[in-house]
C-alpha cells in the first residue's frame, strides 16, 4: 500500500486531516495488537486506553470538521491499493457518517466499562476482539470505495461471531451461527449487486458522464452512474440486491428472526454494540448506497418497503407486549423502532431523512443502555425473566432511576431524545405523498405548507403512529413490573446459588459477590454520558438537525431530479445518454 | 523444433534433480537420505529460476513454437506451480519412513531398501510436479496427454505410501481406477479432435476451426475431453472419488492432490478451449452453446454439490475434500467467462490463474494444520493425523501456530475480506459479470453463503471451543517443517492480499488471449468464415 504521493507537501495540521479518518481505524487496531500481547490482568485497562484514545481523536475529528458544509466529504484521502481492480482504500466523511462514527466512539469506551467484571474468561480474546470490531464499524462509516466499505462491512462478523459464541448464554453457538450465516448471505448479495453497478460504469464509453471505461469502485463515480443510466428494472434489481444485505442487517420485517436470538445471546456489550451501532449499519447502508444508487426505483418501491416496515413496527410491538424475558423485549423492540427509522427513509423528504438519521442515533443511545441496564441487572440476579423479578426500585434506587429515564427516551417522551426523530419519522411520512397537491386530501394547487410528492401519506404516518401508542405500553408494563410494584427477587438469590437456569458460559458467580446491591460508580459512570446525550439532543436537537440538513438536502435534491425526469428506459423520454447506454448494452443481454 | 527447448529448462532441471533424489534416497547412511527433501528444495527453487528467465512468452512464443492462443500462461503457471510445490515440500516431511527410521535411529533395526519409500515419494512428487509444468506449456494433444498422465500415476503411488493403514491403500486403488477411467474418456476426446481436424497440434486445431468451422465431431471430442478433465479438477460427474482419496492419504498428500492435479486440470482445459476460443458462441464473447451449457451445468453442480456435501460432514478432512470440489466449480465460472476484453477485471483465465495460487496457498495451511498435530494412538501403535472436527477443539490455546493457521486458512477459504480469498473470488464475480453470466454469479454467491457453514465450523472449532484434555488430546508431531507450511501459508494469506497488485499484473498478462495467432498460415486467415472476434 503505497500512500498518496502526488500531494504537495503538507503542514501537520493538513497532515492530519488527511489521515485523521485512517488514524480512527488504525487506532483501535494498534490497540488490538497491543492487548493480543499483553497479560490478562492488563487488558481491560489497555482497552479502556484504546477506546478512550480512539475517542479522543474523534473529539479532534469533530471539531476539526467543517459542519457548515456538512454535505461534502472531508478528511478525504486516498491509499492505492489494486489498481487492476480498482481498488483503493479512499476515505471520507460527511456530517452522516462524522455522527455515527461519534457514537460508535462514544459507545467503545462504555461497553469496555460494562464488561469490566462480566468477562472473566479468555479476557485478552475478547477485549481484541471488540477493538477490532470497533475499528471495522468505523470503517464501514469512512468508506468511499464499496471494495473498502464491504470489507469493513464483513469483518464485523468475525468479531461479533466470537463475541456471541464465546461469552453469550446458554444458546449462544446457534444464536452466533445464526447471526453469522443470515448477514453474510444477505451481504454476498450485496457485493454482487454493487460490482454490477461498478460493471455497467466500466461498460460505458470513457469520458462519457462518470463512465470512466475502466473498473473503479469509488462510492462517488459509481452513484452517478447507477442514479442516471440504469434503467427501471435496472435500478430494481440492485435495489433488491443491496435491500438483500441491508434489510438484514437492520433488520427489517420478514427477515429480522435472527435478531431476538442474537440480542438475548450476546454478552451484554455485545448487545450494546450490536443494538447501538451493528444495526445501523443496514440503515446507513440504506442512505448511503440504496437511496442515492437507485432513486427512482427506490421512491417506486417506497410503499413496499414501508409496509414493511410498520408492519416490523406493529408486529415487533405485539411480541414484546407479551414478553417475559426483559431482554428479549428490548431486542424486539429495536425491531419496532428500526422500522420507524426506514419509513423515514423511505419517506424521501426532509423530515423523514433528518427524522432518520437522528433515529440512528437516538435509538444508539437509549436502547444501548438498556441493554446496559438489563445487563447489569442480570449480573446481579442471573435471570431476565419478569416473573421472577419485580419492583427493583425498593432495592436498587438508582438503577432504577436511569431505566425509568431510558424507557422515557426510547418511548418518546417529549424533552427527551426519542421524541424529536420519531416525531419527524412520523411526520416526513405524513407529508409524502402526491395527493397533497394533486387535491384529494388539500385543495387543488394550493401549497401546504410542508407538504412534499411521494408515494406514503397520511395513512401510512397513522398506522405507523399506532405503533407508538404500543411501544408505550409494553416498555411502560415492562417498567411498571421491574421497577415498581411490589418486590420479587428470584429463589435463592443472596442465599446459596441454587439458581442455575440461565446460567450459561458468562459465569458471574464469582463476580456477583463483589457487586453491591445497587449500580457501582463504574456502572453509573458508563450510563451517564449516555444519560447527558439523551437530554441534551431531546432539547436542543437544531445543532444536529441544521448538521444534517446538507447530506439530507442533496439527497432530496436526487430524489427530486429522479421525479422529474424518469430514467433511461422508461419508453416516453429516452435521453441521448440512454440511447447510448442502450447501443452499448441492450444487444448482449437480448441476445441471453 | 528445437525451439521448444527453450520451455524445457525447468523440466530439466526438475529431472535432473528426481534422478539425485532417487540415489539419495536409498542411501545407507540415515542423514543422506535425509538430504534428499533438501535436494528437492533447491532443484524447486532451480526450476522456480528458469521459469522466472527463461521461459518464453509473448512474441517469442511463436518463435519457439509453443501453443500461441494463450503466450503469456505457461511462465506465469510455472512459477506458481514451483511456488506451490516450495510450500508443500515441507508439508510432507516425515509422511513416509517415519516408524522405519525411527527403528533404525534407535538401534532396533538396519536399514533395508525394500522398506524404504523415501526415495520414491519424493522423486515421485518431483516427477508429479514436472508433469505439471509439462502441461503448462503443452502446444500438442499428445504431448498434453503425456503430461497429463505424468503428473496423476506418481500421485496415485503416492497416496497408496503415504500412510501403513490400509485405507490409504485403498484410497490409493480407487483413486488409481477412476483416475484411469478420466484418462480413457479424455483420451477419446483428444482422439475425436484429432479426426475432427486431422491434427494433434492445438495451433493447427485451432486454425482448422477458424477455417473450417467446428464440427459436430470436434465438438463431441471437446465434450469428451472436458469431461475426463473434470476428474483431475474433481468436478461433479467425475467427483465421487475425492473425500475418500483425500481421507485415506495423509494430510501432506492431500493438500498436494487439492493442487496438483486441479492446476493440471484447469490448465489443460484452457489450452483446449482456447483452440475454440471465447468468441464462437451466439453471445458477444462466449464459448461455442453446447460447451458452454455444460461447463454453466457443471460449474453450477460442482459449486452446489461440493458445499452442501461439505455441510454434511463430520469430519474435517473431508470437509476439506469437498470444499475442493466447490472451488473447483467457483473456477469454472472464470472459465466459462474467458478472457473478456482482457483487462483483469474481465479476464476469467485471468481470474482462474489467479484463484489457482490463492487456493494453492490458502488450501495448504488447512490441510498442513491437520498434518502438523496428531493424536497419539491409545495402544501405543502410531499415532493418528487429526481427522474429525473434534479434534480440531480448542486448538489456539493448546497449538496457538497450528490453531491460528487454521483460523486464517479458514476464513480466506471462505472468502473473508480482506483475506487472499476474497481477492480470488471478486474477479471471478467481475469477470462472470462482464460476460453477462449473472445467473451463475447468483449461484456463486449463493453458494459463498452455503461454504460459510463449514468454514466457520472449521474456524470456531480451534478458536472457541474448550480443548480437550483426555489422554488423546492432539500433541505437536515432531515434524516442525509442517508447522513452517502452515506458516507459511498464513502468511501468504495475507501478504499475498497487501500485495496482490503485483500477482494481479502478471495473472493479467498470463491470462492474455490470441484468438488469431501470427502463425496461422496465410490461407486459414484469408478466409475465417465462423468465428468473429468478441469486440
Amino acid at each position: 500500500m503505497n500512500p498518496d504521493t502526488t500531494a504537495p507537501t503538507p503542514d501537520a495540521a493538513s497532515l492530519l486531516d488527511q489521515w485523521m479518518l485512517g488514524l480512527l481505524v488504525l487506532v483501535p487496531l494498534a490497540f488490538a495488537l497491543v492487548v493480543a500481547f499483553s497479560p490478562d490482568k492488563r487488558a481491560r485497562a489497555t482497552a479502556l486506553l484504546g477506546t478512550l484514545a480512539a475517542g479522543l481523536l474523534t473529539v479532534v475529528a469533530l471539531a476539526r470538521f467543517s459542519w457548515s458544509n456538512g454535505a461534502a466529504f472531508q478528511f478525504e484521502h486516498d491509499v492505492h491499493w489494486l489498481p487492476s481492480l480498482g481498488i483503493s482504500v479512499s476515505m471520507g466523511a460527511d456530517s452522516v457518517s462524522m455522527l455515527l462514527v461519534a457514537l460508535t466512539a462514544l459507545l467503545g469506551p462504555i461497553c469496555v466499562l460494562a464488561s469490566w467484571t462480566a468477562i472473566t474468561e479468555r479476557v485478552r480474546l475478547y477485549f481484541v476482539s471488540f477493538l477490532i470490531l470497533q475499528a471495522a464499524m468505523v470503517g464501514v462509516f469512512i468508506a468511499r470505495d464499496i471494495i473498502f466499505f464491504y470489507i469493513c462491512f464483513e469483518f464485523t462478523l468475525i468479531p461479533m461471531y466470537v463475541l456471541v459464541s464465546q461469552w453469550g448464554s446458554t444458546e449462544r453457538k446457534r444464536a452466533a451461527t445464526t447471526f453469522f450465516l443470515y448477514t453474510f448471505t444477505g451481504s454476498v448479495i450485496t457485493l454482487a449487486g454493487l460490482v454490477y453497478v461498478a460493471w455497467i460504469n466500466a461498460g460505458m464509453a470513457p469520458g462519457l458522464y462518470a463512465g470512466s471505461g475502466s473498473w473503479t469502485f469509488q462510492i462517488a463515480t459509481l452513484q452517478i452512474t447507477a442514479s442516471q443510466h440504469m434503467t427501471l428494472s435496472q435500478q430494481s434489481w440492485v435495489l433488491l440486491a443491496l435491500l438483500a444485505g441491508f434489510a438484514v442487517k437492520v433488520p427489517l420485517f420478514p427477515v429480522h428472526t435472527w435478531l431476538p436470538l442474537t440480542h438475548t445471546q450476546a454478552p451484554t456489550a455485545g448487545s450494546v454494540i450490536l443494538a447501538g451501532v451493528l444495526l445501523k449499519l443496514g440503515t446507513y447502508g440504506i442512505f448511503r448506497f440504496a437511496i442515492p444508487f437507485c432513486p427512482d426505483a427506490f421512491m417506486h418501491y417506497a410503499p413496499v418497503i414501508a409496509t414493511l416496515c410498520i408492519i416490523g413496527i406493529l408486529y415487533g410491538g405485539l411480541i414484546c407486549w407479551v414478553q417475559e424475558d426483559v431482554k428479549k423485549l428490548v431486542a424486539y423492540s429495536s425491531v419496532a423502532h428500526l422500522g420507524f427509522c426506514v419509513l423515514g427513509l423511505a419517506a424521501l423528504n426532509v423530515a423523514g431523512l433528518q427524522g432518520s438519521i437522528l433515529y440512528m442515533i437516538n435509538h444508539g443511545l437509549s436502547t444501548g443502555a438498556l441493554f446496559l441496564l438489563v445487563g447489569f441487572m442480570y449480573e446481579r440476579y442471573h435471570t431476565r425473566s419478569m416473573k421472577e423479578i419485580g419492583g427493583l426500585a425498593a432495592k436498587m434506587p438508582v438503577w432504577a432511576t436511569f431505566m425509568v429515564f431510558f424507557v422515557m427516551a426510547s418511548v418518546g417522551l417529549p424533552g427527551l431524545n426519542g421524541f424529536v426523530s420519531e416525531f419527524l419519522c412520523i411526520l416526513g411520512t405524513f407529508q409524502a405523498s402526491d395527493k397533497w397537491a394533486t387535491g384529494v386530501w388539500g385543495s387543488a394547487g394550493t401549497a401546504i405548507p410542508g407538504a412534499t410528492a411521494g408515494n406514503l401519506g397520511p395513512w401510512y404516518a397513522l398506522v405507523a403512529g399506532s405503533g407508538v401508542i404500543v411501544a408505550a405500553m409494553y416498555l411502560l408494563i415492562m417498567v411498571g413490573k421491574v421497577v415498581f410494584g411490589p418486590l420479587k427477587e428470584p429463589a435463592g438469590h443472596g442465599g446459596a446459588h441454587g439458581h442455575d437456569e440461565h446460567h450459561g458460559h458468562e459465569d458471574a458467580h464469582a463476580t456477583e459477590a463483589h457487586l453491591p446491591a445497587d449500580l457501582t460508580a463504574r456502572e453509573i459512570t458508563a450510563l451517564l454520558p449516555l444519560a447527558v446525550a439523551c437530554l441534551v439532543f431531546g432539547v436542543f436537537p437544531a445543532p444536529l438537525l441544521s448538521a444534517l440538513k446538507g447530506p439530507v438536502d442533496q439527497t432530496v435534491a436526487l430524489i427530486d431530479t429522479a421525479r422529474q425526469i424518469p430514467p433511461p428506459g422508461t419508453p416516453s423520454t429516452q435521453t441521448a445518454a440512454a440511447d447510448l447506454r442502450t447501443l452499448e448494452h441492450e444487444p448482449k443481454e437480448a441476445s441471453r | 523444433m528445437i525451439g521448444r527447448l527453450a520451455y524445457l529448462w525447468p523440466e530439466i532441471a526438475l529431472f535432473a534433480t528426481t534422478c539425485i533424489v532417487m540415489v539419495l534416497g536409498l542411501s545407507r547412511s540415515l542423514p543422506m537420505r535425509k538430504a534428499s527433501a533438501w535436494v528437492c528444495g533447491i532443484g524447486l527453487l532451480a526450476a522456480l529460476g528458469l521459469s522466472i528467465t527463461t521461459t518464453p512468452s509473448g512474441s517469442t512464443v511463436i518463435a519457439s513454437g509453443g501453443q500461441a492462443m494463450l503466450p503469456g500462461m505457461a511462465p506465469f503457471a510455472k512459477c506458481l506451480i514451483c511456488l506451490v510445490a516450495l510450500f508443500l515440500l515441507p508439508l510432507l516431511a516425515g509422511t513416509v519412513d517415519r516408524a522405519e527410521e525411527h527403528r533404525i535411529a534407535t538401534g532396533a533395526g538396519v536399514f533395508n531398501p525394500l522398506r524404504s519409500n523415501r526415495a520414491e515419494f519424493y522423486s515421485f512428487f518431483l516427477f508429479s510436479i514436472t508433469g505439471l509444468l509439462l502441461v503448462a506449456d503443452a502446444d500438442n494433444l499428445i504431448w498434453l496427454f503425456l503430461a497429463l498422465e505424468l503428473t496423476s500415476l506418481p500421485t496415485y503411488i503416492m497416496v497408496a505410501i503415504s500412510s501403513e493403514r490400509h485405507r490409504a491403500q485403498e484410497a490409493g486403488v480407487k483413486y488409481f481406477f477412476l483416475g484411469a477411467l478420466g484418462a480413457a474418456v479424455f483420451l477419446y476426446g483428444f482422439a475425436l479432435l484429432y479426426g475432427a481436424t486431422g491434427t494433434t497440434n492445438l495451433n493447427a486445431i485451432h486454425e482448422s476451426f477458424l477455417s473450417r468451422g467446428i464440427s459436430t465431431m470436434a465438438i463431441a471430442g471437446l465434450i469428451l475431453s472436458l469431461l475426463g478433465l473434470c476428474f483431475k479438477i474433481a468436478a461433479v460427474p467425475m467427483h465421487f472419488y475425492t473425500a475418500d482419496v483425500y481421507q485415506g492419504a495423509s494430510a501432506g498428500v492431500a493438500a498436494m492432490l487439492a493442487f496438483v492435479p486441479k492446476t493440471a486440470g484447469f490448465l489443460a482445459m484452457l489450452l483446449i478451449l482456447a483452440t475454440v476460443g471465447w468468441s464462437s458462441g451466439p453471445g458477444a464473447a462466449s464459448l461455442p452453446e453446447p460447451l458452454r451449457l455444460l461447463l454453466w451445468v457443471i460449474a453450477a453442480l460442482t459449486m452446489t454439490v461440493g458445499n452442501v456435501l461439505a455441510v454434511l460432514q463430520s469430519s474435517a478432512k473431508r470437509t476439506l475434500a469437498y470444499s475442493s470440489i466447490a472451488h473447483s466449480g467457483y473456477m469454472l465460472v472464470g472459465v466459462i467467462a474467458g478472457p473478456g476484453d482482457g483487462s483483469f477485471t474481465r479476464n476469467g483465465i485471468s481470474a482462474v490463474l489467479f484463484y489457482l495460487l490463492g487456493y494453492g496457498v490458502m488450501n495448504l495451511g488447512a490441510f498442513a494444520v491437520l498434518a502438523s498435530v496428531e493424536k497419539p494412538a491409545s495402544d501405543g501403535g502410531e499415532p493418528r493425523e487429526l481427522d474429525s472436527f473434534d479434534d480440531l477443539r480448542g486448538l489456539c490455546r493448546t497449538h496457538p501456530v497450528s490453531g491460528w493457521t487454521m483460523v486464517l486458512c479458514s476464513l480466506s477459504l471462505l472468502g473473508m475480506p480482506p483475506l487472499l480469498g476474497f481477492f480470488g473470488k471478486l474477479p471471478l464475480f467481475t469477470s462472470a459479470i462482464g460476460a453477462g453470466e449473472i445467473p451463475l454469479v447468483l449461484v456463486l454467491g449463493i453458494n459463498s453463503a452455503i461454504a460459510a457453514f463449514y468454514y466457520l465450523r472449521l474456524m470456531a472449532m480451534p478458536l472457541l471451543e474448550e480443548p480437550s484434555f483426555r489422554a488423546t488430546a492432539p500433541v505437536d508431531n515432531p515434524f516442525v517443517s509442517r508447522r513452517f507450511a502452515g506458516l507459511l501459508s498464513a502468511g501468504g494469506v495475507i501478504v499475498l492480499a497487501v500485495f496482490a497488485n503485483l500477482l494481479m499484473k502478471e495473472s493479467t498478462a498470463a491470462g492474455r488471449y490470441v484468438a488469431r495467432p501470427e502463425t496461422a498460415s496465410a490461407g486459414a486467415k484469408t478466409e475465417v468464415s465462423v468465428a468473429q472476434d468478441g469486440r
